[in-house]
């Protein structure tokens, strides 16, 4: 117990510390592949503590909500990643949250991000709110049919149940969990807020989504955002490995297969990493109105797996 | 679960999975070239999937069928729609007659209907790979989907040939493929088909000016 408890402590705060690490690592892959000029990888890092040393600039009218917000958010998103076993299994705080929580978090993340960027009352805010709920109540539920899919599969939806399934019993090639795999891809690309959905670095009125709701954050509360934002992303690809790649993460009790567990994340999540980037630089952002359809097929392939589980694998 | 299953049994079973997958990619493919690459994928998964049955059960002329499937469907018919694509200059996006998320919803109610249907008869099959007997049934239901909605010709055609994948794939699975002499025979005709369908289009467009079929409304008589 008191292993768990280290374990899970050390796991959220290696997911804490790393995930700017993996989005520097995105950005400069994607430098790479646009023929830029790479930032450093450690790029993020040094924006978040210029951020942090600045004095923050709040509204007039902003009520507390606005200044709340970010640390909500970043809580939000630091119990996310604590949730989903990233190097071990054996996580104390599990059964507290499965699956179907961590959509509950994250929604209550995006809803006091949504609120925050409508207090202020300029009209990027609610435009951003506005689009960030669109493509939010269309992703909740197609995010939701893939935990079904892995859960069914395993009787459970805790995650770590899963992960046990999935990779310390005997192999088994799932095809249902093929269809949750491509839509679990389409779904983290548009809560990430990459492209073809929506473009992280741009700032042009007809397109941005979620970067219209944050126009009014500076400093810490803005260096608080971003560093969500970065662990949303790592929280995602840890989600995307325990689901479909589980090979490597340490099995409960099993404190000899740690460091190995440590290395094959980092290498999944490089690779992992250089996909996103390379995936990105070949599409093109999609209108907004082509958002729902991108993501009415995600929930589609969702539910096409969960019809395959029951006709191929009961 | 599946933990009785055998390997092989489990690969095909995910390639049956794909094939699934690849009908509903072309419902939602706008572009003809996309469309014709993605309908080769589709021989490629099916060319696969027998050689796999042929390979697990000794049924040895299904090695015949998955050479067959792979000249003729991947490589052959993809190259001939290229060139025609290429020839008649119709690679534009195409709007389909009811819209791709409404085509979807209903191919998901189809995939249902399919599967709910190939249950009981599945249960009476003696093959391996009964299970698969479904989504079969399922791709040609989604075949027959996209020849209703398309109103272009060449995607017609395609949803037709894809048609034909999905009855051949049924058939391995169904009862281990058709005699050689038949599925020869079903190979020639779809061939044969398929260049009688060309010189149509050019036939088509030369006449109407386009390849909507629409227009051959105006064939009718008063």
């Amino acid at each position: 117990m008191t292993t768990g408890i280290l374990l899970q402590i050390a796991q959220t705060l290696a997911a804490i510390l790393l995930a700017p690490l993996l989005m520097g690592w995105v950005n400069q892959c994607r430098a790479w592949l646009q023929g830029r000029s790479a930032p450093p990888i450690s790029q993020p890092y040094r924006t978040l503590r210029k951020l942090f040393q600045k004095d923050a600039v709040i509204a007039h009218n902003a009520s507390p909500l606005f200044r709340f917000a970010p640390y909500m958010v970043f809580a939000c998103m630091a119990l996310a990643a604590g949730i989903v076993p990233t190097i071990a299994n054996d996580l104390p705080f599990s059964p507290a949250a499965d699956a179907i929580a961590l959509v509950g978090v994250f929604a209550l993340a995006r809803v006091f991000l949504a609120l925050a960027a409508m207090d202020i009352g300029t009209s990027f805010g609610s435009l951003g709110a506005r689009r960030e709920m669109l493509v939010a109540f269309l992703a909740e539920p197609a995010l939701l049919m893939v935990f079904f899919t892995a859960s069914l599969i395993s009787q459970s939806t805790e995650l770590p149940v899963i992960v046990q399934t999935l990779a310390h019993k005997e192999f088994v090639i799932y095809p249902s969990m093929a269809f949750a795999a491509v839509a679990f891809w389409m779904i983290s690309v548009a809560e990430n807020a990459r492209i073809p959905v929506d473009n992280p670095t741009t700032h042009l009125e007809l397109t941005m989504i979620h970067e219209a709701m944050i126009l009014e954050y500076s400093a810490r509360h803005l260096a608080l955002i971003e560093w969500a934002v970065a662990l949303k992303l790592f929280t995602y690809s840890a989600l995307g490995i325990a689901l479909f790649l589980p090979w490597g993460i340490a099995p409960q009790g099993d404190l000899s297969a740690l460091p190995l567990a440590v290395l094959v994340l980092l290498l999944k999540m490089l690779l992992g990493g250089t996909v996103l980037s390379f995936m990105e630089a070949i599409s093109a952002k999609v209108r907004l109105f082509r958002a729902p359809e991108f993501l009415g097929t995600a929930f589609l392939l969702g539910v096409l797996g969960m019809l395959i589980h029951f006709l191929l694998e009961v | 679960m599946t933990l009785s299953l055998t390997y092989h049994l489990q690969v095909i079973n995910l390639l049956a999975a794909l094939l699934l997958l690849i009908s509903f990619a072309m419902l939602s493919q706008r572009r003809i070239v996309g469309l014709i690459t993605l309908f080769a994928w589709q021989g490629a998964a099916l060319s696969a999937s027998t050689a796999i049955v042929a390979w697990s059960t000794g049924q040895h002329h299904l090695y015949y069928s998955a050479a067959l499937t792979l000249v003729l469907k991947v490589i052959a018919m993809p190259w001939f729609f290229y060139r025609l694509v290429k020839k008649l200059d119709v690679d534009r996006d195409v709007e389909p007659m009811i819209n791709i998320p409404t085509t979807m919803l209903i191919g998901i109610v189809l995939v249902i209907f399919a599967f709910n249907l190939a249950m009981p008869i599945s249960q009476m099959s003696g093959t391996v790979m009964r299970s698969t007997l479904g989504i079969a049934m399922a791709t040609v239901l989604l075949a027959f989907l996209m020849m209703i909605t398309r109103s272009k010709a060449i995607p017609q055609v395609i949803g037709f040939l894809a048609m034909e994948n999905g009855l051949f794939f049924a058939a391995t699975s169904a009862t281990y493929g058709m005699p050689l002499v038949v599925e020869m025979g079903v190979a020639l005709d779809v061939l044969v088909g398929v260049f009688v369908l060309g010189i149509f289009f050019f036939q088509i467009r030369e006449t109407f000016d386009s390849l909507d079929l629409k227009h051959m409304e105006k064939l009718k008589e008063k």
